[in-house]
C-alpha cells in the first residue's frame, strides 16, 4: 500500500509536555505535472490506496465579472452544468450521476470558478465523460434553468433575513460601493430575473477555454492514464477567451459605524479594513499576525479577551482575505445586544495592542508551530487534496510550492510582523457593520438599503 | 453523523447492476476492552503518518436530570478547563503548538472529544485525555465566564434563527416523555442558573473508564497502541455507573401541528416528523429498510420527492427526507420542503398536500425493484467514500459504538442493506408513516410582510 498521497514530513525534534519543539517541517506532496498530447496541462497526485479519483477543475474569473444588471449570473451557472448537457436532459443527467454515485458539484467564487469531481474508479471514463460534457455542451433547457433559477432566488429570499449574511452584504458593499467587490455572488433578485439562457451559454464560451483551464487530480490514477483522459474531456474547449477587467480595489468608509435594525438577540458584528494580497512579501507576515490577534481558535488574543475571560461570545475570529485586486483583514462576532459595545471596545483595543507593540516571540513561535505542523491535515482526502491542487495553480504559485509553504512561515521575523502590524492595522479606521439592536454603539452613517 | 455515510466496503457492489466485486471487511477495526472496562479501537490508515484520536462517552443530553437541560454540553465545554497538572487551556494550547486540530462535541446519546495530530504525538494526547478523566479541576472563576459563552452559544445557534426556534418547538411536540423532547444545548432559563457543583457532580456520575470508548484511526496498530492505552487509560480505576434512566414514549393518538409566523421569515418552508425504530429500539427490524426507503423518498434530485415537488409540480425550490438510525433509543424520520420565494400559507398547504400524495401512493402501490436496487447502489457506493477522510472513520465507528451497536454490526452493514428488499421498504413505509406519530411544522414569514 503505497503511503505517500500526503506524508508529513519528519518532526525536528519531537517533544512531550514541557519540552521544546522547534519547527514542523512541509508535508511532502508527490505533485506530478502531467501535459496530454493535446497540451492539457494537469497536476497530479497519485495515490491507489482506495478505489477513488478526484478531480477539481478551476477557472480564472468569478462573479465579480457578472454584468451589471446580471448579479448571479456565475451563481447561475454553477447550479446549471449538472442539469443537463449533450443528449442527456436534466433528468437523464442526474440520474445518471445518481446511479454512478458520482459527486458532483460547481461553485463560483468572486475571481474564481471552481468545479469538484469524486467517483468511484471501475467507473472513471464515465464520470470523466459527464464532465466533458458539462463544459462543453451544457444544455440550459428552460425547465432547469427556471427551476434553478426558483432555487436561488429562494435563498436569496432566505439571506435578505439573515443577520449574518445581511451583515455581510452591507459590509462589502459600503466598503467597495460601485467597485464589482461591493456586489455578492448569490446576486439579487433582480439580476437573477434578468439572467437569460444566452447569458449563460455566454458565460461558458468566454469563461471554460484552454487558456484558463487549471486541473488537478488526486486518487487512483496513473499518469499514462490520465494523459488520454485529459484530451477526451477537455480538448474540444475553446483556445482562449475573455480577460479578467475587473480593477483594482481599496476599501472605502474607513472609521464607519453601520447598525442595520434586526429583532434577534444576538447582534453579528462585521469588521475590516485593508490587509496584504496574495504575492504581496509580507503576506507570511501577516498571516501570522492575523493568527495571533484572531484567527487561531483558543489561543487568539480577541478569542482570549471576549470569549475566555468575559464570556461575551461563542465565537469571535478574523481572517486574511486575499482576492486578486485587494486584501482585507476582516473579522466577525456574535454578542447579545447589550454587550455589542464593550465588544467593540475590546476589539479596538487588541487592534490597537498588536499595532503598537506586535505580537510576543512565544506568541509567534507557537503560531508558528501550530500553522506549520496543521498544514498536513489539511489534505487527508481525495477531495481536499484536488482542491488544494487547484487552489495554488489559481494563486499562480509552482507545484513544489506545497514543499516550500512551511519555510515561507518560519523564515517571518518578529519584527517582520511587528512592522506588518504597524502598517496594517488602525483601530480607527476599521469599519464596523452590526446587525441586530446594539446598545452603546453610535451610528456614523444610515444603512443602505435595498441590497437583495 | 448520519449512518448512510457511515460505512465502507469495496467497490460498488450493487450500483449499476454490475458483478459485485469482492468486499475485503468494512473498517476491519480491532477492539480490546482494558481491565477497567474502556474499550479501545483502532481503525488502521496508512494513508500519511497522522492520526485522529477520539474518547466517547456514552452520556449525552437525554440523560440530564429535569431542570438541568444542558449541563451534558456545558460540561463538555469545562473539560478544556485543566486538571491538577493542566493549567485552563493547556490541553488545547498544546494541541495547536504540536500541530494538531482537537474539538469536542455533544449529542442526547453521547459526548465526544478530538484530536487529529502527527503519529508521534499520540501518547501526549492519550496521556492528556486520561488525565482530564480522573483529574478535572473546576471553580467558578472557569465555569461562570463559560456558562456565559453556552448562552451566546444558544442564542446563535437556535435564538437567533427561527427555522432553529420551530425544530425545538417540534422536537418537543414530536416526543411526549422521552428525554429526546429537550433540546441538547439546553433551555435558557435552565442554562442560566447551571452550576460548577452540577458540572463537578456530572463528572463523577459519568465520566470514568468504564463508560468510555476510545477509537483512533490513523497510521498505527493495534499492537502500537495497547501498551499506551494500558500506561494512560488502565490506570484509572472503574467505578460503579448508574444506569440511564429514560422514560420511554407512549402510544400517541393524534397528530400534532406548529406553526411559526416571524417577522425573520422570508422563505416559507414545511416539515413532517415521524417517530421512527432506530437501531436499537422501537420496531427495529425495519431500520435498515428505513434507510432504503429515505433514499428513495428524498435522497438527492433523483428522488420521489423532489422530481414530485420541485420538478413535475413547481411547488417547493427544494424537498427530500432524512433518516439516522444511529440512536440508542427511538429515532425520527423527518420530511420537508422549501417554498418558493414569496409564498405563504396557502403555498405550504399545496406542500403538505402533494407530500401526503406522496406518502399515499408510497402506501398504496409500494416501491419498485429498480428503485430498491439504485438506493442500495447509492448507500453502499456512499459507504466507500467515508473512508476517504482522516477523522471520518473514527467518528463513524465511535458513534455506532457509542450508540449501542457491535463491532460486528458495523461490519455487517453492507449485507444488511444489499439483503433489504421490496417488500421490507413497502412494511417499513406501512409502519412509520402513521400521522397519529408525527409532528407537522410549517415556517412562514410574517402575514402581510
Amino acid at each position: 500500500m503505497r503511503r505517500l498521497a500526503v506524508a508529513l514530513g519528519a518532526l525536528v525534534v519531537v517533544a512531550l509536555a514541557g519540552a521544546t519543539i522547534l519547527a514542523h517541517a512541509s508535508p511532502a506532496m508527490d505533485v506530478q505535472e502531467v501535459t496530454s498530447p493535446g497540451g492539457i496541462h494537469a497536476w497530479l497526485v497519485e495515490d491507489h490506496s482506495m478505489p477513488l479519483v478526484a478531480v477539481g477543475l478551476g477557472f480564472h474569473g468569478g462573479s465579480a465579472l457578472d454584468p451589471r444588471g446580471k448579479e448571479g449570473l456565475a451563481e447561475m451557472v454553477s447550479g446549471l452544468l449538472d442539469e443537463g448537457a449533450g443528449d442527456l436532459d436534466s433528468k437523464t443527467f442526474q440520474q445518471r450521476l445518481n446511479d454512478l454515485a458520482i459527486d458532483y458539484s460547481f461553485r463560483a467564487g468572486i475571481d474564481d470558478f471552481t468545479g469538484s469531481m469524486r467517483t468511484l474508479s471501475d467507473r472513471r471514463d464515465e464520470a470523466f465523460d459527464l464532465l466533458r460534457l458539462s463544459l462543453t455542451a451544457p444544455r440550459f433547457d428552460a425547465e432547469p434553468v427556471e427551476r434553478i433559477r426558483g432555487q436561488l432566488l429562494a435563498e436569496l429570499a432566505d439571506e435578505s433575513s439573515d443577520p449574518n449574511s445581511i451583515a455581510d452584504r452591507v459590509w462589502w458593499h459600503t466598503s467597495f460601493a460601485e467597485h464589482p467587490y461591493g456586489r455578492q455572488t448569490s446576486g439579487t433578485q433582480a439580476g437573477l430575473q434578468a439572467v437569460t439562457a444566452a447569458d449563460l451559454r455566454g458565460f461558458v464560451t468566454a469563461r471554460f477555454t484552454r487558456d484558463n483551464l487549471i486541473i488537478g487530480v488526486v486518487g487512483d490514477i496513473s499518469a499514462a492514464d490520465l494523459k488520454p483522459l485529459l484530451d477526451r474531456t477537455f480538448g474540444a474547449l475553446p483556445a482562449s477567451g475573455t480577460a479578467d477587467n475587473v480593477g483594482e480595489a481599496a476599501p472605502g468608509a474607513p472609521g464607519s459605524v453601520i447598525v442595520v435594525d434586526q429583532h434577534v438577540p444576538q447582534s453579528i458584528v462585521l469588521f475590516g479594513q485593508g490587509g496584504v494580497k496574495r504575492h504581496d512579501a509580507d503576506f507570511y507576515a501577516a498571516f501570522l499576525m492575523n493568527h495571533i490577534l484572531g484567527g487561531g481558535g483558543f489561543s487568539s488574543r480577541l478569542t482570549q479577551e471576549v470569549r475566555e475571560k468575559r464570556g461575551l461570545a461563542y465565537s469571535i475570529d478574523t481572517d486574511l482575505v486575499a482576492l486578486d485586486h485587494v486584501g482585507l483583514v476582516q473579522g466577525m462576532v456574535g454578542t447579545k445586544n447589550a454587550s455589542v459595545g464593550e465588544a467593540m471596545t475590546l476589539i479596538k483595543q487588541e487592534w490597537k495592542r498588536m499595532r503598537d507593540e506586535g505580537p510576543t516571540e512565544k506568541e509567534l513561535a507557537d503560531a508558528k508551530l501550530y500553522l506549520t505542523g496543521s498544514y498536513a491535515l489539511r489534505f487527508g482526502s481525495t477531495t481536499s487534496i484536488a482542491q488544494a491542487l487547484v487552489g495554488v495553480q489559481l494563486e499562480d504559485f509552482p507545484s513544489d510550492y506545497f514543499s516550500k509553504r512551511n519555510g515561507y512561515i518560519d523564515a517571518v521575523t518578529l519584527d517582520d510582523v511587528k512592522r506588518v502590524a504597524r502598517k496594517l492595522l488602525d483601530p480607527d479606521t476599521l469599519s464596523f457593520v452590526i446587525v441586530g439592536r446594539p446598545e452603546g454603539v453610535t451610528a456614523t452613517q444610515p444603512a443602505p438599503e435595498g441590497l437583495f | 453523523m448520519r449512518f448512510r455515510i457511515a460505512w465502507l466496503l469495496l467497490a460498488g457492489l450493487l450500483a449499476l447492476g454490475g458483478p459485485p466485486v469482492a468486499t475485503a471487511g468494512v473498517f476491519n477495526p480491532s477492539t480490546i476492552t482494558l481491565s477497567n472496562g474502556l474499550q479501545v479501537v483502532v481503525i488502521e490508515n496508512h494513508r500519511a503518518p497522522v492520526v485522529t484520536h477520539m474518547i466517547w462517552y456514552r452520556v449525552g443530553a437525554a440523560d440530564e436530570v429535569p431542570g438541568k437541560t444542558g449541563i451534558a454540553h456545558f460540561h463538555e465545554h469545562l473539560m478544556f478547563k485543566g486538571t491538577k497538572t493542566v493549567p485552563p487551556g493547556g490541553f488545547s494550547e498544546m494541541v495547536a503548538r504540536l500541530g494538531g486540530n482537537e474539538n469536542a462535541f455533544t449529542t442526547q446519546d453521547y459526548t465526544a472529544f478530538y484530536q487529529s495530530v502527527a503519529v508521534e504525538h499520540l501518547e501526549e494526547m492519550m496521556r492528556l485525555e486520561a488525565d482530564r478523566m480522573q483529574n478535572l479541576v473546576l471553580t467558578d472563576d472557569v465555569v461562570l465566564p463559560e456558562r456565559d459563552v453556552i448562552i451566546e452559544e444558544r442564542r446563535q445557534r437556535v435564538d437567533n434563527d427561527p427555522g432553529a426556534q420551530l425544530g425545538e418547538m417540534m422536537r418537543a411536540s414530536l416526543f411526549l416523555n422521552h428525554p429526546y423532547r429537550m433540546p441538547t444545548i439546553g433551555w435558557l432559563q435552565e442554562m442560566q442558573h447551571l452550576t460548577t457543583a452540577d458540572a463537578v457532580a456530572w463528572h463523577q456520575k459519568w465520566y470514568m473508564p468504564n463508560n468510555a470508548i476510545v477509537v483512533i484511526s490513523g497510521d498505527v496498530t493495534m499492537d502500537q497502541v495497547r501498551p499506551l492505552a494500558e500506561k494512560y487509560y488502565g490506570a484509572i480505576p472503574a467505578q460503579p455507573l448508574a444506569p440511564r434512566v429514560r422514560p420511554d414514549e407512549p402510544a400517541q393518538f393524534a397528530p400534532r401541528r406548529v406553526t411559526m409566523q416571524d417577522q425573520r421569515v422570508q422563505l416559507a418552508s414545511w416539515t413532517r416528523q415521524y417517530e421512527a425504530p432506530s437501531y436499537h429500539h422501537g420496531a427495529k427490524e425495519h431500520a435498515y429498510a428505513l434507510e432504503v426507503l429515505s433514499e428513495i423518498l428524498g435522497g438527492g434530485t433523483s428522488s420521489r420527492l423532489y422530481r414530485s415537488l420541485v420538478v413535475d409540480q413547481k411547488l417547493a425550490t427544494g424537498a427530500g427526507s432524512n433518516y439516522d438510525a444511529d440512536n440508542v433509543d427511538l429515532s425520527v424520520f423527518s420530511l420537508y420542503a422549501a417554498a418558493q420565494s414569496g409564498a405563504g400559507a396557502a403555498d405550504t398547504d399545496k406542500i403538505e398536500k402533494a407530500v401526503d400524495a406522496e406518502i399515499g401512493k408510497l402506501l398504496k402501490d409500494g416501491v419498485t425493484d429498480d428503485e430498491v436496487r439504485r438506493a442500495k447502489g447509492v448507500l453502499l457506493a456512499e459507504a466507500v467514500k467515508a473512508r476517504d477522510s482522516l477523522a471520518g472513520p473514527a467518528r463513524i465507528v465511535g458513534t455506532a459504538l457509542a450508540t449501542g451497536s457491535t463491532v460486528d454490526e458495523i461490519e455487517g452493514w453492507p449485507d444488511r442493506i444489499g439483503a433489504v428488499t421490496v417488500a421490507d421498504v413497502n412494511a417499513a413505509a406501512k409502519a412509520v408513516f402513521d400521522i397519529d406519530y408525527s409532528v407537522t411544522g410549517i415556517l412562514l414569514p410574517q402575514a402581510g410582510g
